[in-house]
């Protein structure tokens, strides 16, 4: 029951947050691409930061591009960059995520024909819960010296995420659900969240289901990737498990990924690195965001940009010539997203 | 620190816990290669099998009382028996022992391939808290609640411990692993007493790095963590050092020491393999490596140097390998080559 956005004058207006690190470079790339393709999505650009820059208040763009969500439904976004500092704020990419409630995230893990790494044959999808377990944010300190944080698990938010897993695989004809947690241990909280999945997974005969403890799952996803389906798991697991899964076939800057929620959805790349390390290089490889863009243009009913784009992509990668650095290659951002223009031209 | 003492043989008094299933198999292995390098080792079997005692499980008296004494045990894997209130008996042994930490090696095995085929880590876990705490409840109805607990005096003893390990194995470098970014007070805590800790070992290197990057570094390439000791809290450690643990192709060759405030207990990762037991099959290879790291432990590394290498040339020689890797040979018959290895 996710919802479909209304355009105004054959146009959609899209949230556009490019966010930190490499987030200029790949949205200008998704930016480039759109253009050429005359995709008819403008872009309502918000330049929210978690980097403490002192011109501009970060509370002000951050409640700024929330209310630009709020109002446009769809956005498409890199990641913002938290301070560990204690005293430092929240995270904004978590605070967006429960402020909007955009509850389900979603992570396509895929070999990309053509390159090759050390497992072939994945295909997996990571859906995981983005709002409550770990993540909740209440912590204290009882006596200087011993900290207390809150994992939440609710009935009603392990209901939400194992009823959208099951219909999430129902929708991409997937044919098994595994629900990762640790109930041996955290036996109420991932108890609770074991014990919903199963109860909802009665509505769905067709589909296999199965449970696993996240360390096995852990260990089997390095060994043995290619017995995984669709996958959905509270906040932390997704987060451990999206990132072996990137490792597993060429890194973060190939997984696109969605946060979806009743009323919004916001696009990006599935395994939320900022890439700080390479800010300004022209050395980021743009396919992440603008995989997550293509799954953008598809949710909008734009399939045949959609279409052209991801084949474009998926082409300029098996071809192998252009290569950015992550992928063993020589070739700049720039040159990446060129060769997809050029072989847009072609499709 | 090893507070053991050597006997009027002069050899070292250690307690082995066989084990069940496979467990007397695999202990008879260790037992004939130690002789075989003669190790400075005299073996005191001890039973473990639980009891209950005023309604709770323990250990019989005899196992504890030898295990107090020799300060250092090796233990096989143990079944825990279902149902009767039992709660698992690993369980019991790190309570009974307040085993706080917990360190895990992978290391590729060299006859046995796995799309990763240049992993050497080094993982300490904190073993007594976290999300282990076992506190939780249900707040109302459908709402629960459970708690990661990190106190300064559990974070400050594991870490203290993993910068003497890591000097103790000359990998002079220690990252801690957290997730300070969202669970900024707890995770927050354990990262600050890392960093107050290492400036009492300046020749250690130190550095952090997100839980996140772990995983995809790890996955990625593990040799860039080659030179590393890594240390992090308790479902962090668990949960990782099974993802290593799958680089090397399974917990059937993983190794692993519970470290104490006095005693130590050495054990083989895996379990009983109830559908091999007796039958002369079983890989003694992880029970073996966690006896290596136990006399690494108690100061005998010309002794762990020499067998390792012929366990590692037998493995890499390839001829004498049991079935789990592929190979024919019985228990028995890889046994006999680390042997002649060392002779
Ligand atoms: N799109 C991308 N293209 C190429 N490399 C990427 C991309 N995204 C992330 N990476 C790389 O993945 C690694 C992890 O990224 P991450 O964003 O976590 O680094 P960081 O933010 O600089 O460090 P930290 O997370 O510790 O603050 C980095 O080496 C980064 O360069
Ligand atoms: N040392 C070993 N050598 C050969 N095979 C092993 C070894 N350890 C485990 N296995 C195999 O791995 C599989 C799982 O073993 P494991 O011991 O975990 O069994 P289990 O039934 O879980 O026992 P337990 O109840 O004691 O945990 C079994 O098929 C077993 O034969
Ligand atoms: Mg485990
Ligand atoms: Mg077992």
């Amino acid at each position: 029951d996710i919802f479909k956005p209304t355009k105004f004058g054959g146009r959609y207006v899209v949230t556009l947050i490019p966010g930190d690190g490499i987030g200029a470079e790949v949205s200008e790339s998704v930016k480039t691409i759109f253009k050429q393709d005359l995709v008819p999505v403008d872009w309502e650009q918000i330049d929210v930061t978690g980097l403490q820059t002192g011109t501009v208040d970060p509370e002000v763009l951050f409640r700024e591009s929330v209310n630009s969500l709020k109002r446009n439904k769809v956005g498409l976004k890199g990641i913002l960059y938290t301070p560990v500092e204690r005293s430092g704020h929240q995270s904004w990419n978590v605070a967006l995520r429960q402020e909007l409630d955009i509850y389900a995230s979603v992570v396509m893990i895929k070999n990309m024909p053509g390159y090759q790494t050390r497992h072939s044959n994945v295909d997996m999808c990571i859906i995981r819960e983005n709002t409550e377990g770990e993540y909740s944010g209440l912590e204290h300190q009882s006596v200087p010296g011993v900290v207390e944080s809150l994992k939440i698990v609710t009935k009603m938010k392990s209901e939400r995420i194992a009823k959208f897993a099951f219909s999430f695989a129902t929708a991409n004809s997937r044919k098994k659900v595994t629900c990762i947690h640790k109930a041996n241990i955290m036996k109420l909280a991932d108890g609770l969240f074991r014990r919903t999945f199963h109860e909802v997974s009665k509505q769905y005969p067709q589909l296999e289901v199965n449970d696993m403890i996240v360390d096995n799952a852990s260990m089997q996803a390095v060994s043995k990737p290619q017995q995984f389906d669709v996958l959905v798991m509270p906040n932390l697991y997704g987060s451990i498990l999206s990132n072996i899964g990137a490792a597993l076939v060429g890194g973060p800057g190939l997984i696109p990924g969605a946060n979806m929620g009743r009323e919004h959805v916001v696009f990006e790349p599935g395994c939320r690195h900022v890439g700080l390390d390479i800010q300004g290089r022209d050395q980021a490889n743009p396919t992440a965001m603008i995989l997550s863009a293509t799954m953008m243009l598809r949710h909008l009913g734009l399939d045949d940009h959609a279409t052209r784009i991801s084949k474009a992509v998926y082409e300029v990668i098996a071809d192998g010539k252009v290569r950015t650095k992550d992928m063993g290659g020589n070739n700049s951002t720039h040159d990446f997203t060129n060769a997809i223009l050029h072989k847009m031209e072609t499709l | 620190k090893f507070l053991g003492q050597k006997n009027a043989n002069g050899n070292y008094t250690v307690t082995f816990i066989e084990g069940d299933g496979i467990g007397p198999e695999i202990s008879r292995s260790v037992k004939q290669i130690f002789a075989a390098a003669k190790a400075p080792i005299e073996w005191e079997t001890a039973d473990v099998t639980p009891i209950l005692k005023d309604g709770k499980t323990t250990i019989p008296e005899e196992a504890i009382k030898s295990i107090k004494k020799n300060y250092v045990a090796l233990k096989g894997p143990l079944a825990t028996p279902i149902g009767k209130g039992h709660v698992s008996l690993n369980l019991t042994l790190r309570r009974t022992f307040n085993l706080f930490a917990n360190v895990r090696p992978c290391r590729s095995v060299p006859g046995y391939k796995t799309p990763y085929d240049d992993v050497d880590t080094v993982l300490i876990r904190e073993n007594t808290e976290g999300e282990y705490s076992g506190i939780e409840h249900e707040v109302v109805d459908g709402v629960v609640q459970s708690i990661k607990l990190i106190t300064k005096k559990a974070s400050e003893r594991v870490l203290r411990f993993g910068f003497q390990y890591a000097q103790s194995i000359n990998k002079k470098h220690i990252r801690v692993v957290h997730k300070a970014t969202i669970m900024k007070m707890s995770d927050g805590l354990f990262v600050s007493i890392a960093r107050d800790v290492a400036k009492d070992f300046p020749d250690v290197k130190f550095d952090t790095e997100l839980l996140d990057n772990t995983c995809l570094k790890m996955v990625t390439d593990p040799k860039m963590y080659s030179d590393i000791v890594l240390v992090m809290p308790n479902l962090y450690g668990d949960i990782v050092s099974d993802m290593c643990a799958g680089l090397i192709g399974g917990l059937g060759l993983t190794p692993s020491a519970n470290i104490g405030d006095e005693c130590s207990i050495f054990e083989a990762v895996h379990g009983s393999a109830p559908d091999i037991a007796g039958q002369d099959k079983a890989n003694p290879t992880a029970l073996l490596l966690s006896s290596m790291m136990m006399l690494q432990h108690m100061g005998l590394n010309e002794y762990a140097e020499k067998i390792s290498k012929a366990i590692m040339d037998t493995l890499a020689e390839g001829k004498a390998l049991t079935g789990d890797l592929g190979g024919k040979a019985s228990t028995t018959e890889y046994t006999n080559a680390i042997i002649s290895k060392l002779q």
